[in-house]
């Protein structure tokens, strides 16, 4: 063999991939799957101290499954919720990559959503084609403007954005109520809070109403699935998402290698809310159709959890996200069947969480899902 | 008191870190134990002091074997290590720190430091360790400091003493006041175990020298025998160069001119006190001096890190006192940084990913808003076959390989693409002689081909071997300047230039 083969062929190996590990696929599948399972059971034990009769137990499970994936119209439901919590999720995994812990999906959503809603009805006379994405996309630069205020405060002045995200929260609740009592924007006739309707061709068209007129599945998932696709080719084909990423691992290194730290936390916020900002605008244009106080309902909140699920990773946020829309979707029907308080749902999804931020916890719950771990770290 | 260790095995999973190793320690001797990083030295002696158990093996005192459960054990049978990293609290006082955790006290639990500080007297006269007991030890120097950790070891009445790597953090003049501390130990009859990977040192200071590799031991013998060179190819498993190629000194023009710069630091203390120096095309300009005296500072402000507060930097002749981080690097000003796992990569990244950490945006690697990822792994396999970094794959994380082929990795990255300037900060602080060897080939080949190299070292043999000229930093001045083409200058001369006495 000649220097030049012998040269093609270390490079060549260098260049094959190693087969995932097992380290790997327990960290990604199995310790969230079990973490699943612990949640439900714990459930059962809340629900069993809580003087609810076993059979009961059993059957609002029963419903938990009818209700999220047992009928045509439970899948539906599914992903209608499913859907703005994957693209919140999206938009705080991409924070949480970029090193920004953006607690503020929820001021997002309901500033994307007003956005949205404002569009539709103010420009009413533009026909389906032209005014449809126009509300979307107003949806996500209004949640881009917002949390870029938090971007440009910890970049231009070191404001952590916990703090400063949370706060403008707090100032999106109170802007949605004063902003629904505007005349321009209360609906006519009304005393309460509520916007004007957003007219039919802004709406996001339902997709199975053909078969059944209850189905509430809407265009939007196909903007949700279209999303998890571009964040994972922002993240990881980009020079932008290689520089949210590096910024992320290490801000020193980012720095070191001549990354602009400042505009990259904006870029990534303004990302972020664009996303949340979209899953307002799912939520009014696809599902609600007005805005109304707190339309934003916890998504941005949960959607901290479908991140974490996830592992801030595109594709692990569209499965957590499905996971959290079914138990949604599901913990409605166990209500109806089994009158099990939906409080419940609340009460898993939190578990959920818990046994994922404690892999161990569930490696000493389930030892036999799990190689033995080696006895060090193997390093002198 | 002699200690016996016999046939010890020590595995982590799959990995030997010890491989039946026999060594004997004894009193009124220093037994010199070097090896590679990752050889198994430091493993030998958590299993000697009672952190690790082995999995085969004993360990006998004096003939009679025990079993240590725990550190306490092993300090209790009169093991003590002095550790790499010091374990003092800053804001004690040296004699709250001796007695940290076996504090003498009187009744009601009162504590007695009177008895504590006339014990750190004691044993300083004794040894030759002089430390204030009532000084705070956050304001000592750093090898004052040592001698706490030393007297603290003593206080716990060790007979055996474990030095791990002792003189990293050392000034030349502190190594000659230390390698006298350890011979009034040897000579009062302790046994002390003297941890490197500095040839010299190691020859110096020892009695007999035993030699890891792959944790076994390669070899043993009587320093007076033995050469440089015969150790480190015991070390290394292959012969070693020590004298680096050099061409003859040519310089050609200025590439780097800094006048009159000035840089603080956060807290606005001075760090770089009006600084000019010149450095010229195939040229080494050393920077020297001993640790926190501004040369990183003047780095940082070099490769554009931080803003200088007064002062101008030129380089190639274009003012670039406020240019950014990438400009610079677009001019071809290579930078390997001085801390390399928190700035030179992402431990979590690829080597692939790392390979590109400041080039990324090159068009070699990117085509519009997106990184061509199948040229960075292409460029990047053969990186790593030219500069011989030992990587399974260019997807493995950044952060497995060892400490020699991650700096491999940065001067890879740094040198693989035209350059003509060089800022290299401590490019093989903690590396083995192997990489070492190797990284000031690199260096040198930078040198012949017309780069102007500014080299920050506190390890004064490397800025001796490579520098044409060294220029030593005092609280953030340039105190001397030492051309090495002529003559070259006296080690103990720049020592003392080092510690501020005036030349």
């Amino acid at each position: 063999m000649s220097m030049q083969d012998t040269l093609d062929t270390a490079s060549r190996k260098l260049l094959e991939r190693a087969a995932p590990g097992r380290v790997d696929f327990e960290n990604l599948v199995v310790v969230p799957l079990f973490a699943v399972v612990a949640a439900l059971i714990l459930g059962a034990l809340t629900m069993l101290a809580t003087s609810v009769e076993p059979a009961t137990i059993g059957r609002s499970y029963l419903a938990l499954l009818q209700g999220s994936v047992g009928s045509l119209a439970a899948i539906s439901e599914t992903l209608t919720a499913a859907a703005p919590l994957i693209l919140a999720g999206l938009g705080l995994a991409l924070g949480f990559r970029a090193g920004l812990f953006n607690i503020g999906a929820e001021g997002q959503i309901l500033m994307g959503g007003m956005a949205a809603v404002i569009c539709g009805f103010s420009f009413s006379h533009l026909p389906f084609a032209v005014l449809m994405p126009l509300c979307v996309i107003s949806g996500g630069a209004a949640g881009a403007f917002y949390a870029s205020i938090a971007g440009w405060l910890r970049a231009a002045t070191g404001a952590h954005e916990v703090i400063t995200t949370i706060m403008l929260n707090m100032i999106s609740y109170r802007l949605v109520d004063y902003m629904l009592r505007l005349p321009w924007v209360q609906r006519p006739g009304r005393a309460d809070p509520i916007s004007q309707s957003v007219p039919p061709n802004a709406e996001l068209p339902a997709l199975l109403q053909w078969l059944d007129p209850n189905l509430r599945l809407h265009a939007g998932i196909f903007l949700t699935l279209l999303a998890v696709v571009v964040v994972y080719w922002l993240l990881f084909r980009t020079k932008l998402g290689f520089e949210f990423r590096a910024s992320g691992a290490s801000p020193e290194a980012a720095r070191y290698a001549g990354m602009r730290a400042s505009l990259i936390i904006v870029l990534a916020m303004a990302t972020a809310g664009m996303l949340a900002g979209l899953a307002g605008a799912n939520q009014v244009l696809g599902v609600l159709g007005r805005a109304s106080p707190g339309f934003s309902a916890g998504i941005g909140f949960d959607a901290i959890a479908v991140a974490l699920l996830g592992r801030s990773h595109p594709v692990g946020v569209l499965f957590a996200g499905l996971l959290f829309g079914a138990l949604e979707a599901g913990g409605r029907q166990m209500q109806v069947d089994a009158g099990v308080s939906i409080d419940l749902i609340g009460i898993i999804q939190a578990l959920i969480i818990v046994f994922i931020a404690a892999p161990l916890l569930v490696r000493a719950l389930f030892p036999w899902g799990f190689r033995r771990p080696d006895s060090g770290d193997g390093r002198s | 008191m002699e200690v016996e260790l016999r046939g010890i095995t020590k595995r982590f999973g799959p990995v030997v870190a010890n491989q039946d190793v026999n060594l004997t320690i004894r009193p009124g001797e220093v037994l010199g134990l070097l090896g590679e990083n990752g050889a198994g030295k430091s493993t030998l002696m958590n299993v000697l002091c009672g952190l690790y158990r082995p999995d085969a093996g004993e360990i006998l005192i004096d003939g009679a074997p025990v079993s240590f459960s725990g550190p306490g054990d092993a300090i209790a049978a009169g093991i003590g290590m002095v550790h790499q990293h010091f374990m003092l609290v800053p804001v004690f006082t040296v004699a709250e720190n001796v007695v940290l955790g076996v504090e003498p006290t009187g009744r009601f639990d009162h504590l007695d430091l009177e008895t504590a500080r006339r014990k750190v007297r004691e044993i300083g006269e004794a040894y030759g360790l002089t430390a204030d007991p009532d000084a705070l030890v956050e304001g000592l120097p750093v090898g004052v400091q040592q001698r706490v950790e030393i007297i603290k070891v003593l206080f716990r009445s060790a007979n055996v003493l474990i030095l791990d790597e002792p003189t990293a953090v050392l000034t030349p003049q502190e190594v000659s006041d230390f390698f006298e501390i350890v011979t009034s130990l040897r000579d009062s009859g302790k046994a002390i175990v003297f941890i490197t990977h500095k040839l010299n040192e190691i020859l110096d200071i020892s009695d007999r020298i035993s030699v890891l590799r792959g944790g076994r031991i390669i070899g043993e013998g009587d320093p007076r025998q033995m050469t440089k060179a015969q150790l480190a190819e015991m070390m290394v498993g292959r012969p070693v160069r020590f004298d680096v190629e050099k061409t003859s000194f040519a310089p050609g023009e200025a590439l780097l001119e800094v006048d009159g710069l000035t840089v603080l630091r956060d807290n606005g203390e001075l760090a770089v006190d009006n600084v000019s120096l010149s450095v010229r095309s195939g040229e080494v300009v050393g920077l020297a001096g001993v640790q926190g005296n501004g040369q990183s500072a003047l780095i940082e402000a070099i490769t554009g890190l931080s803003r200088p507060a007064q002062g101008r930097i030129r380089f190639l002749g274009e003012d670039i006192t406020a240019a950014s981080v990438r400009s610079r690097h677009r001019m071809g000003m290579a930078h390997i940084p001085e801390d390399r796992q928190h700035v030179g990569l992402i431990p979590g990244f690829t080597v692939a990913e790392n390979m590109v950490l400041d080039s990324y945006y090159d068009d070699r690697f990117s085509r519009g808003p997106q990184v061509r990822w199948t040229n960075v792994q292409e460029w990047s396999a053969g990186a790593i076959l030219d500069f011989d970094i030992r990587t399974p794959s260019v997807f493995a994380e950044a952060g497995h390989l060892s400490g020699g082929n991650q700096q491999k990795l940065i001067v890879a990255r740094e040198l693989a693409r035209d350059t003509k300037f060089v800022v290299a900060a401590q490019p093989t602080r903690g590396l083995d002689v192997g990489s070492i060897e190797y990284i000031h080939a690199r260096l040198m080949a930078a040198r012949a081909e017309g780069d102007g190299v500014l080299l920050m070292s506190s390890e004064l043999d490397e800025i001796l071997a490579l520098a044409d000229r060294i220029l030593v930093m005092f609280k953030g001045r340039i105190v001397a300047e030492f051309h090495t083409s002529e003559a070259p200058p006296e080690k103990s001369e720049i020592g003392l230039a080092m510690a501020g006495v005036a030349a």
